[in-house]
């Protein structure tokens, strides 16, 4: 299972995202792989993408995907990230 | 991997700012004073939020400016910024903003341990209030979990 991390230049706070839904991830014992990545190349990283964690600021530069958009709101909540990926993947 | 030092100049501690880009500002002047970036590090900061929005306020009361690599960085560098005022950033769950993060990298692959540890430090919800309320800069430090440069004057 893939899942993308996206954050508006790639850098910074995608990687903080990738940190703490791996972290729910492993709580959840659930394998994936998570993928830090920027608006410009979430077209092509997130075409095979189940899940696409992101801000609720980002939503519409996704654009056209078949991934759920699941919009984190604390970064840092690995309970709110556990929560929205067991409901998205579940 | 422990965050690099935090030396004086890349703590301003009670800034008083109008607004957003003015927040964004103060933590690159920090970054600028601790010799990490250029000022166009700064203007490329607040272009980043003008582009896509305030998705920086990744939790309530913080915000991690930044920008993707460039000529302007000098070195890896990390600055805080609190606020005397918060200010809205825009963002729909998380502001107003108190706790302003300025984050330098030179490559992409390089970050990445340094906001795992970020990450670990901001995995207690009472650090982003306690950084907001700290008046002394070794009080933020201990916060963040690094330590007081040897060479600082005490």
């Amino acid at each position: 299972m893939k899942i993308v991390a996206l954050c508006g230049v790639g850098v910074g706070t995608s990687a903080i995202l990738k940190i703490n839904a791996e972290r729910a991830l492993a709580r959840l014992d659930i394998e994936a792989d998570v993928t830090a990545t920027d608006v410009a190349g979430v077209r092509t990283v997130g075409a095979d993408a189940q899940v696409i964690l992101t801000s609720s600021e980002l939503v519409a530069a996704i654009g056209k995907t078949n991934a759920d958009i699941v919009v984190i709101d604390n970064y840092f909540d690995v309970d709110e990230l556990a929560a929205k990926l067991e409901a998205a993947l579940g | 991997m422990p965050l690099p030092p935090l030396p004086l100049e890349a703590i301003a501690i009670g800034v008083h700012v109008d607004d957003w880009r003015g927040a964004v500002a103060a933590a690159g002047d920090a970054l600028e004073r601790s010799g990490a970036t250029t000022p166009e590090y700064t203007k490329r900061m607040i272009a980043v939020i003008e582009e896509f929005g305030a998705y920086v306020v990744i939790a309530p009361g913080l915000a991690l400016a930044h920008a993707r690599p460039g000529p302007d960085v000098h070195s890896e560098g990390l600055s805080i910024v609190t606020l005397a005022e918060p200010v809205a950033f825009g963002h729909p769950h998380n502001d107003p903003v108190s706790v302003v993060l300025g984050l330098a990298v030179t490559s992409s692959d390089e970050h990445v341990l340094l906001v795992a540890e970020l990450a670990n430090v901001f995995n207690d919800p009472h650090v982003i209030p306690s950084l907001a309320a700290a008046t002394e800069a070794d009080a933020i430090r201990a916060l963040l979990g690094v330590p007081t440069p040897t060479e600082e004057p005490s």
